[in-house]
């Protein structure tokens, strides 16, 4: 599967990688839930560098599409709240 | 699909997909989908000047204020000397406002650069994604029967397009942090303008809204003690170097030079 860290690049990992990056994510997921800002960073950079380091950068001549899109690395726990709680998912 | 379940990953990608629904139209042929992406490309390099422009406008802020915080603490140095105390406080409350302000275009500035260096790598990798993109149509062309060519472009319009949706986000998160910037730095800007931190002597009787805005602005502790170090220090004999135009009130009682 390709992973893309948004602002940063694409990365290609194995399939059998989801689960691990499943918990991560729900792990980061579970912090903005508690509203409270500690651990969120420490979350948020376990997961990203666990795509960083379990994954290959795509070449940049590839022209492939992202099965999963990560948000930046420096995205704020502000920022994070908006987009996944309460009505953060793309206004329309 | 294997992978993420969870709901970060959907929430980002429909954010993608959403940019990505207005930059491709199955319509277009593959020359105009080149050229709609050479010219995406230069809105980028736009994005990048226009970070740069708000980076540079700080920096000029930043200098105009350091040049005053020396000015404001030779006045506050001679109105200690000549003993009035009153305008020292006043120098010294704008200092300290100026000081805290230059702090924070300090940060301003180094978040802008981190942005505007985000920005470049991004411009880049875009950059190589429309190259393999022109090379790859060009081969599509040649090869290919049209309804096969058609699929083929297709998926590598949506690579380029995913990667131009990530930039378009990256600009989005650039412009909303430099009206931040502009919002928080606004009430100083102002005092500024009003030649605040320029021209002592227009100190009028009495508060008027600037003394006001500057006692809420500035830290009352801090300019406490920098106005009782300095007169420490203008009362020790230093006032000969500190403030060369108004004699100290009091003869040095000891002959120190520094």
């Amino acid at each position: 599967m390709i992973v893309r860290i948004s602002g940063e690049d694409q990365y290609e990992l194995a399939d059998a990688d989801a689960a691990r990056l499943n918990e991560l994510e729900s792990a980061v997921v579970a912090v903005v839930e508690s509203g409270s800002e500690d651990g969120f960073a420490d979350a948020y950079a376990a997961m990203l560098d666990f795509v960083r380091t379990q994954g290959t950068p795509v070449p940049e001549d590839e022209l492939e599409s992202s099965d999963h899109i990560l948000p930046p690395a420096d995205i704020t726990f502000a920022e994070a709240a908006a987009d996944f709680t309460g009505e953060g998912l793309i206004p329309d | 699909m294997a992978g993420l379940t969870g709901r970060m990953s959907t929430v980002v990608k429909a954010k993608v997909s959403k940019l990505l629904d207005r930059a491709e139209d199955p319509a277009e042929t593959l020359d105009y989908s080149y050229q709609k992406q050479v010219e995406q490309l230069q809105n980028v390099k736009k994005g990048i000047a226009d970070v740069v422009t708000a980076k540079k406008r700080l920096q000029m802020q930043e200098s105009s204020l350091q040049q005053s915080v020396v000015k404001l603490d030779t006045q506050a140095r001679q109105a200690v000397s000549g003993g009035q105390e009153d305008l020292a406080r006043a120098a010294l409350e704008r200092k300290n406002v100026a000081q805290t302000e230059l702090q924070s275009l300090d940060t301003q500035v180094a978040e802008l650069e981190d942005q505007q260096q985000k920005l470049t790598d991004s411009e880049q990798k875009l950059r190589a994604k429309i190259e393999a993109f022109r090379t790859k149509k060009e081969v599509i062309k040649a090869q290919y029967s049209a309804a096969e060519a058609q699929v083929r472009i297709s998926e590598a319009a949506t690579g380029v397009g995913e990667q131009m949706a990530d930039v378009g986000l990256a600009m989005q998160r650039a412009v909303d942090k430099t009206e931040n910037m502009r919002a928080r730095a606004d009430a100083v800007q102002e005092l500024e303008a009003a030649g605040t931190f320029d021209d002592l002597t227009a100190l009028g009787p009495g508060e008027d809204d600037i003394d006001r805005q500057l006692k809420q602005l500035s830290s009352q502790p801090a300019v406490d003690d920098e106005l009782a170090k300095m007169k420490s220090e203008i009362g020790a004999g230093d006032a000969a170097s500190a403030g060369q135009i108004s004699p100290p009130s009091q003869p040095p009682s000891e002959g120190q030079q520094t």
